[in-house]
């Protein structure tokens, strides 16, 4: 089995794992989903420059500083962006759950149980 | 003065930024204070975009690379007609909003000015932008802010509509750097104008990919603007935002139509090849199903506050039709029709402030108590209605008879004329329905509403807000032929990409004065 197919399964796992939380009613679940998904699209992100073992991230005395001998350094930095956003994100939707959950005695995520 | 020149299309992000950094620190201050700065930054804000609008009337596109690092290589801002044209609707909506928070909403937490500059920057970086991963970033960050601005004197309704709004937003977050990530890795560049190249000369085998990245982009874009499978969450949350959170979305649901025309009209414009105006056809058919649906949705909303939600989702239907049609014409009319009716769904969210307030059933479409102060309020609500529904002499059957007379397009005249005459139509009828039963009917059994005192007169600030709108109502009114000519030259100045890559990979680095 070759690299890719691994992370790229890995992915598609996190993925879907997400998404049926995601489609849970309950405000915690739906906090796991988005987490799972932002796992799956920081590893998207990072495999956008290709998956090169062995590849220096920095520059090297005697190796021509091309994109074909060194690991693509801009989906890092987008992956640092996306990791730092999403996890403040997450801390804010943690605190709306948390409120949610003492201001309607619920963790629904309508704010009521479907058949009261 | 002149040597900021070369740096004003950098300011719209640093004026707020700066503002809403110090109210944080200033959160303790009195409110006052807080008040007047950054009421004063907006109008700094102002003249920054009055100086870029001169200097895009000047130079063309205004291309601004942040640390002076080439574009392929760095971050670069782009101002051209359009993104002026929404900066000046933006700052307008802001002054409005904050003048009415004036009234009091501001008062309820301790950071409502501080997110409301963060607002207006994230808003500004999103206008301005010219690579994808910067629009998300910019996208996140007036996202974030409006999260506290909606929750921002929260009670029940507005945690429970919060909530699914920040859920919904989160995914399409995802979706957005799925994409991005797509596009990158094949194309491997994220600035617009560098990808626009890069597309042009896309070899067959790799098309479906750069397809796929466009239409997931487009979910992205469709969930903002509100637009047809996507539009569920607007209306309830409208309804449950205070009115000044309410001005501001109006904006933000038109920052994802104004996306689509970037981003479409850029990358995948008349030269992209094959891949050339991929999505129009269903812009076009999604933008006819959003105004319809969005029309009966109005005729049954229960609340005042719902059915100016819906009108928002309805003026987006328009433009996605307007944008489907994919003539100059066709996105200049579109354009018109965008500013006069963002002004309107504003003014009329305030006006949705006031009724609720003069009223014991809020803004509740039935017969639960009478209107205090019904002749200046039906005053108000019979004009705005008419700008709203788009009836002569207002912008909006302006821009919607230009958008008939002028965009005829192949095989879809008579959807485009049924559509847009039928929802207005039924807009009006919703309209009518809502004021007679808000300011004609009293309920059968009248309860004691004159014994109760009258509740005050709307404040200075408030009344300056709405005065604000209505300006901008007239004037887009009085002088359409020369916002017509501005809309018009802005539609051109899209519909020629090849300038943009010019302007943006064609510039270089400003030389340096410092020594090596």
């Amino acid at each position: 089995m070759s690299l890719e197919f691994l992370f790229a399964s890995g992915i598609g796992v996190l993925a879907a794992g997400g998404f049926w939380l995601i489609l849970r009613a309950r405000t915690f679940d739906v906090i796991l989903g988005l987490t799972l998904l932002s796992y799956a699209v920081n590893l998207f992100l990072f495999a956008a420059g290709r998956l090169a073992p062995g590849r220096t991230p920095l520059l090297k005395e005697g190796v021509a500083p091309l994109l074909a001998n060194h690991a693509d350094p801009l989906p890092q930095a987008l992956v640092l962006t996306a990791i730092v956003i999403s996890m403040a994100m997450t801390a804010v939707l943690l605190v709306m759950a948390v409120q949610a959950r003492v201001a309607n005695a619920t963790d629904h995520i309508d704010g009521r149980e479907p058949n009261a | 003065m002149s040597g900021m020149a070369p740096h004003i299309a950098v300011l719209p992000v640093v004026v707020p930024l700066l503002a809403g950094a110090t109210l944080v620190v200033l959160h303790r201050s009195p409110l006052a204070y807080r008040r007047a700065l950054s009421l004063f930054a907006t109008l700094v804000l102002g003249l920054v975009v009055l100086g870029l609008g001169l200097a895009v009337e000047h130079q063309g596109l205004v291309v601004y690379q942040v640390g002076n690092w080439p574009s392929f290589a760095g971050i670069v801002l782009l101002a051209d007609r359009l993104a002026v044209l929404m900066l000046g609707l933006m700052v307008l909506l802001a002054l409005a909003s904050q003048l009415f928070a004036s009234g009091g909403e501001d008062a309820r937490g301790a950071h409502f000015h501080a997110l409301f500059q963060f607002q207006l920057m994230g808003l500004c970086g999103a206008f301005l932008t010219h690579d994808l991963f910067n629009l998300f970033v910019f996208f996140e960050v007036l996202l974030a802010a409006s999260y506290g601005l909606l929750l921002h004197g929260q009670g029940g309704e507005r945690l429970r509509q919060g909530l699914h709004y920040v859920v919904l937003n989160l995914v399409a977050s995802a979706l957005f750097l799925f994409a991005v990530g797509v596009l990158y890795s094949v194309l491997g560049t994220l600035n617009m104008a560098d990808l626009a190249t890069r597309i042009a000369v896309l070899p067959e085998a790799q098309r479906p990919l750069v397809e796929a990245g466009g239409w997931l982009l487009l979910i992205v874009f469709a969930l903002k603007a509100a637009l047809l499978p996507l539009y569920f969450w607007l209306p309830r949350t409208y309804a449950a935002a205070s009115a000044p959170a309410a001005i501001l979305f109006a904006i933000m649901t038109k920052l994802g139509v104004y996306a689509v025309i970037r981003v479409y009209g850029l990358l995948f414009g008349p030269d992209a090849g094959a891949l050339a105006g991929f999505v129009q056809p269903l812009l076009f058919w999604a933008g006819a199903g959003t105004a319809t649906l969005a029309a009966l949705g109005a005729l049954a909303s229960p609340t005042l506050r719902g059915l100016l939600g819906y009108l928002v989702v309805g003026s987006a239907g328009v433009l996605f039709m307007a944008i489907g049609l994919g003539t100059d014409v066709a996105l200049a009319a579109g354009l018109y029709y965008l500013v006069h009716s963002t002004l309107a769904a504003a003014a009329f969210f305030l006006l949705g402030d006031w009724v609720r307030r003069h009223r014991d059933g809020g803004d509740a479409l039935g017969r639960v108590a009478a209107m205090a102060r019904p002749a200046w309020l039906g005053g108000f609500f019979i004009l705005l209605a008419m700008a709203a529904a788009g009836l002569p002499p207002f912008g909006g059957f302006l821009g919607k008879s230009l958008l008939l007379a002028y965009a005829v397009p192949e095989g879809a005249t008579v959807v485009l004329w049924g559509v847009v005459l039928g929802t207005s139509l039924l807009n009006l009828l919703a309209l009518a329905r809502a004021g007679s039963r808000l300011f004609w009917q009293a309920p059968a059994v009248v309860t004691a509403r004159s014994a109760a005192p009258l509740p005050p007169l709307p404040g200075l600030g408030e009344r300056l807000a709405m005065l604000i709108l209505a300006f901008g109502l007239v004037v887009t009114t009085v002088m359409a032929s020369d916002v017509t000519r501005y809309v018009a030259g802005s539609a051109a100045q899209l519909s020629e990409p090849a300038t943009y890559r010019q302007a943006v990979l064609g510039r270089d680095p400003l030389p340096t004065t410092v020594p090596r």
